[in-house]
């Protein structure tokens, strides 16, 4: 079963414009044990998405229509005291700013007993269980270090210490938004295999944001491409990137620099800009910027299957079919 | 071609407050640097935080003061310059910095932060109007943005008027610190496409500074690769791309997933966390995360060895593929 | 072909004022305080009579058609004494806060800017000076050199100054480590350049809104000394004196109270909600997303 199941999620914005459409139907299915990426530019609606399923709305953002089930329960209809009682103990976030996600004036120790206040353990019992975290994401010497206070680590020390504290309770759901983009690339390599080891260890499934294609190739075993609010194409990993259905994909894949073998002064980009998400084109969303655009393309597409368990939603697909 | 910039030893030192109790020390940023461009070339320095990479591009434009070494442009000294001479030659040598938006005076229209350059100059005599125009139209921006204010803008769009600016007075050398770091994907290519078509057209050399190697395989001549304030490879992009000799610099081309999730990747695993650079390590500044590392590593540093048309600093460059071989 | 004429971008002042007058906060700010200046400023014209002038037989009326607010105990008509005592209030406020600020904003940017020493040296002058109370030091130079409207200009100027030192020298400390300075000094401009082109514009938005509500504050301690019998010395119209003429003669007419009151009251509504709204609008970032 899956542990997250979005369906036809619409959430808006009230701006002094108008209101601002940041997602609309957007479905997503993270599976059991399983590690989902969502790959999108600035503007395609991760950051609503996480404050969606977290609720952790903007005052002045609408849920329009959709549900966010975890494990077969509607998290926008619980109370606030429902949710939060799930937060931190099923669901887990690791965010990408390791400098701000701690308690600066707590130690590290304190902060990994405080936050298993749920448990009726002894001290003793939550400080092993905080070392031996510790431990397991790297830290060499963690009884040692317990003692110590955020500023007396390293900015890639940090963030395995905020996935030790996200994976302490053991969750169901692990939500990483951009969690290596600050750090550096040696760093976020290691990082990366940790918590694909992790994830193996606890048994918990990982929506992993990124913007880093790379990153997601190497970690996820599904991945989900937005554009504009919109999701354009989701499947394997595998499937999405070695053949991939949508032409903004495609183009995605193009743009990056690793991608491209030869020697080029002269890279692709995806020429245009992404279109103003309170006055919306009324067909295709990435029509205005597609290079195979044509007259279906007024009207907007829906999901299709390019293939077993990867969907596009082009209208390419169809042609293809028929052609 | 004429050597346009001659790096040669360059130490950057900064004082740093001990605790309350502690006496002040001093470290090292950059530690040693000696490196050359030509005219019109693109040159590359890659490294990660708390490389230096950054301090070195600062000195050169005269924004942090060498404690040691020489920095020659066009033979002329730069270091110790005063300010006053400095500032004739801030024509020639221009920077772009690394926060587009941040670096553009908030209360200034962009019609005043593109003409900026020809008052400080003192070159009134310009049509400003015509001027602005002229650049906006070199960096692909519409007239109506002269109008506009920094917080009005994109990311992309502030690092074009970062360009305009910087190529106002037709330099000789353009440091570009990180141009393409917040940028995404689509709008990446865009800016260096730019960079090389501008530099195609004025003939202009380009100090790019990155961590993102990606960036500097397509569009540089030449790469340096920093590691605590020290170069650790150095030469011909091409040629350090092909046979990385140096453990970091292969570390650092194994760091960059491919999107392709069956690239067979040959990975070489650094241990820990870069060192403070307040606690340097002894020997080769490498040898604490190195996986190579040997006895006589922690001991010696190392010296330049050059191979063909590169240059490295490593005792046992061939180290990592004999480990390749055993593992397959 | 497009329009290749570089348009010109919309003054700092006209943005600011544009978006002022759409916020309720500030336009009602804005008139206030622009109602105020008109009266200071035509009092003349506004006023129906001469405010010192004795009219003795029509002494302690109350409102009526002849006399808007009534007269006080020697036939003054109040409403004419309210319309010049703003003439006064502003007459101090005005060059006491220009003052202030002047010295302030030059002594702040050279300590913010500067090397360490000047920095605190500066810092050191502020303290002194902080660290007399305003009336106190009012009341000891009143001692000194007798009660007059310049000395309660000088003496208010001074003790302010080290308001809008302090903050000028703050908001230019953190400016001066921002990335657009670094960039400004690697295309060559120079210190002065850096300090007026790009510092002074980011610290007079702030300013301006400290200014705003620094005035009633000011035109409250005019009133006090005058009060006090330590200002405006009469038989000059004063909201403080006219105060005071309503505090002896409470017993006789609530009116002299009321009227000296009311103008005080206005002014700090005007000037408070001005600057509360000018801190909205002063930054660009912020023009227009506040919605309150």
């Amino acid at each position: 079963m899956a542990v997250l199941d979005i369906q036809k999620l619409s959430v808006s914005y009230a701006t002094p414009r108008g209101e601002l459409k940041a997602l609309r139907d957007v479905s997503i299915t993270v599976p059991d044990r399983k590690i989902v990426g969502i790959v999108g530019e600035s503007g395609c609606g991760k950051s609503t998405l996480i404050s969606a399923i977290i609720r952790l709305m903007a005052p002045n953002a609408h849920v329009g229509s959709g549900q966010v089930a975890f494990k077969g329960e509607d998290l926008l209809t619980k109370g606030e005291a429902q949710i939060r009682a799930l937060r931190g103990t099923q669901i887990s976030m690791v965010f990408q700013d390791p400098m701000q996600t701690h308690n600066p004036v707590l130690t590290v120790g304190r902060q990994m007993i405080d936050i298993q206040y749920r448990d009726a353990l002894s001290k003793a019992e939550k400080r092993k269980r905080a070392v031996d975290m510790l431990a397991l994401v790297g830290i060499p010497d963690p009884e040692a270090r317990l003692n110590q206070y955020p500023f007396e680590f390293s900015g890639g020390m940090r963030q395995r210490i905020a996935i030790a504290m996200a994976l302490m309770a053991r969750p169901a759901l692990l939500i990483a938004d951009e969690p290596t983009t600050a750090l550096d690339a040696t760093l976020e390599v290691q990082i990366i295999k940790r918590l694909r080891e992790l994830q193996d260890e606890i048994g918990c499934s990982i929506l992993f944001i990124s913007h880093h294609l790379g990153v997601i190739a190497e970690l996820c075993d599904e991945v989900v491409v937005m554009y504009a609010g919109e999701v354009v194409e989701a499947g394997s990993v595998r499937d999405v990137f070695h053949s991939p259905a949508h032409p903004y994909t495609r183009a995605l894949l193009e743009c990056d620099p690793g991608h491209i073998k030869e020697k080029t002064r002269n890279l692709p980009t995806i020429p245009g800009n992404i279109p103003d998400l309170v006055n919306l084109p009324s067909g295709c969303i990435f029509a205005a910027r597609c290079p195979r655009r044509f007259d279906a393309c007024t009207a907007r597409p829906a999901m299709a299957e390019a293939s077993a368990g990867h969907g596009t939603a082009c209208h390419l697909i169809g042609m293809e079919m028929t052609a | 071609m004429n050597t346009l910039l001659d790096i040669s030893d360059v130490v950057v030192r900064f004082g740093v407050r001990g605790g309350v109790f502690r006496s002040a020390g001093t470290i090292d940023a950059v530690s040693g640097v000696s490196l050359k461009i030509e005219e019109g070339q693109t040159y590359g320095i890659v490294g990660e935080s708390g490389s230096g990479k950054t301090t070195l591009a600062r000195a050169v434009a005269g924004l942090h003061h060498a404690s040691e070494g020489s920095i020659l442009y066009l033979g002329k000294e730069l270091r110790n310059l005063p300010e006053t001479q400095f500032r004739k030659l801030r024509r020639e040598i221009v920077m772009m910095f690394q926060d587009p938006i941040g670096s553009l005076s908030p209360r200034l229209s962009i019609k005043s932060l593109i003409t900026e350059p020809f008052r400080i100059q003192g070159m009134t005599d310009r049509d400003l109007d015509a001027e602005a125009r002229r650049l906006l139209q070199m960096v692909g921006l519409p007239p109506e943005f002269a109008a506009r204010y920094p917080y009005q803008i994109s990311g992309g769009q502030a690092r074009r008027v970062g360009v305009a600016r910087a190529l106002a007075l037709d330099p000789k050398l353009l440091i570009a610190d990180e141009p393409t770091a917040g940028l995404d994907v689509s709008i990446q290519g865009e800016m260096l496409n730019l960079l090389a078509r501008l530099q195609d057209e004025l003939g202009l050399a380009i100090m790019i500074i990155t961590h993102n190697l990606n960036v500097v395989r397509h569009i540089t001549d030449r790469v340096g690769i920093m590691y605590l304030g020290k170069l650790v490879e150095e030469g011909d992009t091409d040629t350090v791309f092909a046979s990385p000799q140096h453990p970091y610099t292969l570390a650092l081309l194994a760091a960059n997933p491919e999107p392709d999730p069956d690239a067979q990747l040959m990975r070489i695993e650094l241990q820990g966390e870069p060192p403070s650079i307040l606690r340097r390590p002894k020997g080769c500044e490498f040898h604490t995360r190195c996986p190579f590392a040997q006895a006589r590593c922690a001991a010696e540093v190392p010296d330049w060895q050059v191979k063909g048309a590169a240059a490295h600093r490593c005792h046992f460059p061939s180290a990592w593929e004999e480990n390749r071989m055993e593992k397959l | 072909m497009t329009d290749l004429t570089v348009p010109k971008p919309r003054s700092e002042l006209g943005e600011i004022v544009y978006h002022l007058v759409r916020d309720p906060l500030g336009l009602t700010g804005l008139v206030i305080v622009l109602l105020i200046l008109a009266s200071a400023l035509f009092a003349p014209w506004i006023a129906p009579y001469d405010p010192i002038a004795l009219n003795v037989p029509d002494r302690l009326q109350g409102p009526g058609a002849a006399h808007l607010l009534g007269t006080d105990q020697l036939g003054r008509d109040t409403f004419s004494r309210v319309i010049w005592g703003g003439r006064v209030a502003l007459q101090v406020a005005l060059p006491t806060i220009g003052g202030a600020i002047l010295i302030g904003l030059l002594l702040g940017m050279i300590a913010g800017y500067g090397p360490k020493w000047i920095d605190n040296l500066i810092v050191l002058l502020f303290d002194t000076v902080r660290s007399f109370p305003t009336v106190m030091f009012a009341l000891a130079v009143v001692a000194l050199v007798g009660p007059s409207l310049n000395t309660v200009i000088v003496v208010i100027m001074v003790t302010s100054v080290p308001t809008y030192g302090r903050v000028v020298r703050t908001l230019t400390q953190s400016l001066k480590e921002a990335e657009f300075i670094t960039a400004e000094k690697s295309l060559g401009a120079s210190t002065p350049r850096i300090m007026t082109v790009h510092i002074l514009p980011n610290v007079l938005g702030p300013l301006a809104v400290l200014a705003a509500m620094d005035i009633p504050t000011v035109v409250g301690l005019e009133a006090g000394l005058s009060f006090l019998g330590m200002g405006v010395k009469p038989p000059t119209p004063s909201w403080g004196s006219l105060l005071n003429d309503g505090y002896n003669l409470i017993r006789n007419t609530p009116w002299l109270i009321i009227a000296g009151g009311i103008p005080l009251i206005l002014t700090t509504i005007g000037f408070t909600f001005l600057g509360e709204a000018l801190r909205d609008v002063v930054d660009p970032k912020l023009r227009g997303k506040g919605g309150k």
